[in-house]
């Protein structure tokens, strides 16, 4: 099991909670499973072609997605996959 | 009185109340602030503007607060500098230098973005201010947060330059050293800020932040003589500034305050160029990098804003380029030996790219130009260390001197007479 870390937009899903766990071996498979427990979310976080929105950004134990496999980055038991919104920062 | 009527969401336009949140509930867009521009037109004119005190809440209609501003009564109206000696080495007719490297208190445009961002956390009830910041934003916080006696914990890198470090560290805040880059101290305070009460000002207050930013245009455009610079060159890291200064324009021209049109364009540093990458292949897919450039400003490899920048861009019929580590110590010595102002690399990559912007004939020779400098040279001292003349070493005697000088004349490099 992947511990999947929920930003604050996305807590209406599950409860409230701000961390839940989620079974699969790449990132597409754990928001899939996501989504069977928490039935909507994915659409939070995919676009209607299935790629992630451009204002999410996905990272397992701290890297992001983008500079690994995308969606097909695999995830092992264990890891940390963390959703946070992209819209942040200065300098 | 405030003409603010809510919060929006850029993408989708869904609609929230005033409130510390930064991305909609729906598509993780950005929340921007709406304003009542019908109403405030009845009261706004320049007369108005202009009988007010030169700080950045002389354009307080169109900035986010509800009452007074708390702080940031020193901030902004910074010198618009007639960059003559500049524009004859880049051979243009009419340059402009916006200095933010003197801005009140801490020496970048980060202290107009942190008068609203604070003023606004006060408003709201926090009584602890955060950021996640490259120095520049880190000092700001710090310095505002000791003046309003509020609590603040900043995040940085931990490699960052010994002058931004102390210049934070000296007004008291908790400084916290993260081991990563700024993607890495940025992601790690979304999930802080999501987690602990505080306002943090470039994440959860970060609608009502990024519209101080507007005070830098809507400066410029006043100090022009209420007319618009035909080209501006804005370096770009987080993509902040430029989509921000871009609106400041088309509000005054939508407030019939100016009138004519404007080109806008980005610049990076080639060591951390999505922004300009995207531009150059004409996609609106940002891909993100590690960052790799003595420009730890604007070394932001996966921009917030980037989608903004382009947006602005390419309304305004402009362009981005980028600049090497090598050009942008070229340019921060250039325009100190042509203007006498020390910027940071970040204002070295603004003027290093004006100036093959100029070359490549982007921007044309006979038209207004304004290059914006956001930061201080004097914090990033490392950057051009070694690159500079050291000084003579002498014993406290005449004779030496005289021979030291009969030297140096005789070196056609160096003027002494």
């Amino acid at each position: 099991m992947a511990q999947v870390r929920i930003p604050t937009p996305l807590r209406k899903f599950t409860a409230g909670a701000d961390a839940v766990s989620a079974q699969g071996s790449s990132v597409a498979a754990v928001v899939d499973q996501l989504d069977k427990q928490f039935p909507g979310i994915k659409s939070r976080i995919c676009d209607e072609a299935g790629e992630v929105r451009r204002f999410v950004n996905i990272f397992v134990n701290g890297e992001d997605i983008r500079f690994q496999q995308q969606l097909g980055t695999p995830v092992k038991d264990g890891d940390e996959v963390s959703i946070v919104p992209a819209i942040a920062g200065g300098h | 009185m405030s003409f603010v009527t809510g919060l929006r969401c850029r993408e989708c336009g869904a609609e929230s109340p005033v409130a510390p949140v930064h991305v909609c509930d729906v598509c993780f867009g950005p929340y921007e602030v709406v304003y009542d521009y019908q109403a405030m037109r009845r009261v706004l004119s320049r007369e108005a503007i202009e009988r007010r005190p030169r700080n950045l809440w002389r354009y307080r209609e169109l900035l986010p607060i509800e009452g007074e501003p708390a702080i940031g009564l020193h901030s902004g109206f910074t010198p618009l500098v007639r960059a003559d000696r500049l524009a004859r080495a880049l051979g243009v007719r009419e340059l402009w230098v916006k200095d933010d490297s003197v801005n009140h208190p801490t020496f970048s445009y980060k202290d107009r973005v942190v008068s609203v961002a604070i003023s606004k956390a006060i408003e709201f009830g926090f009584d602890t201010v955060s950021c996640a910041s490259t120095g520049n934003l880190a000092n700001s916080v710090s310095a505002h947060a000791a003046r309003a006696g509020l609590d603040c914990f900043i995040f940085i890198p931990h490699d960052l330059e010994q002058g931004k470090v102390i210049g934070s560290t000296i007004y008291g805040p908790r400084a916290v050293a993260v081991r990563g880059n700024y993607d890495d101290v940025n992601r790690l305070c979304s999930e802080i800020a999501d987690k602990y009460g505080w306002a943090f000002v470039n994440i959860n207050v970060r609608p009502y932040y990024t519209e101080g930013a507007k005070t830098y245009g809507f400066e410029i455009a006043e100090q022009l003589g209420w007319r618009l610079p035909k080209h501006i060159v804005v370096p770009t890291a987080g993509g902040t500034i430029l989509p921000k200064v871009a609106k400041a324009f088309h509000e005054f021209q939508h407030l019939g305050l100016v009138e004519g049109d404007f080109k806008i364009y980005s610049a990076q540093a080639t060591g951390c160029a999505p922004v300009v990458t995207a531009i150059h292949q004409q996609t609106d897919l940002i891909v993100p990098v590690k960052p790799k450039t003595i420009a730890k400003s604007i070394a932001i490899g996966n921009p917030a804003d980037g989608f903004y920048v382009l947006k602005a861009v390419r309304e305004s019929g402009g362009w981005g380029e980028s600049a090497t580590d090598e050009e942008i110590v070229q340019a921060i010595q250039l325009l100190a030996r042509t203007e006498g102002i020390f910027t940071e690399p970040a204002g070295g990559t603004t003027v290093a790219v004006t100036k093959k912007l100029i070359e490549q004939g982007r921007i044309p020779r006979d038209e207004s130009i304004v290059i914006s400098v956001t930061g201080n040279g004097y914090k990033t001292l490392e950057a051009v260390t070694g690159t500079v003349e050291s000084p003579f070493e002498i014993p406290a005697r005449l004779a030496d001197f005289d021979e030291l000088f009969a030297r140096l004349r005789g070196n056609r490099h160096v003027s002494a007479g």
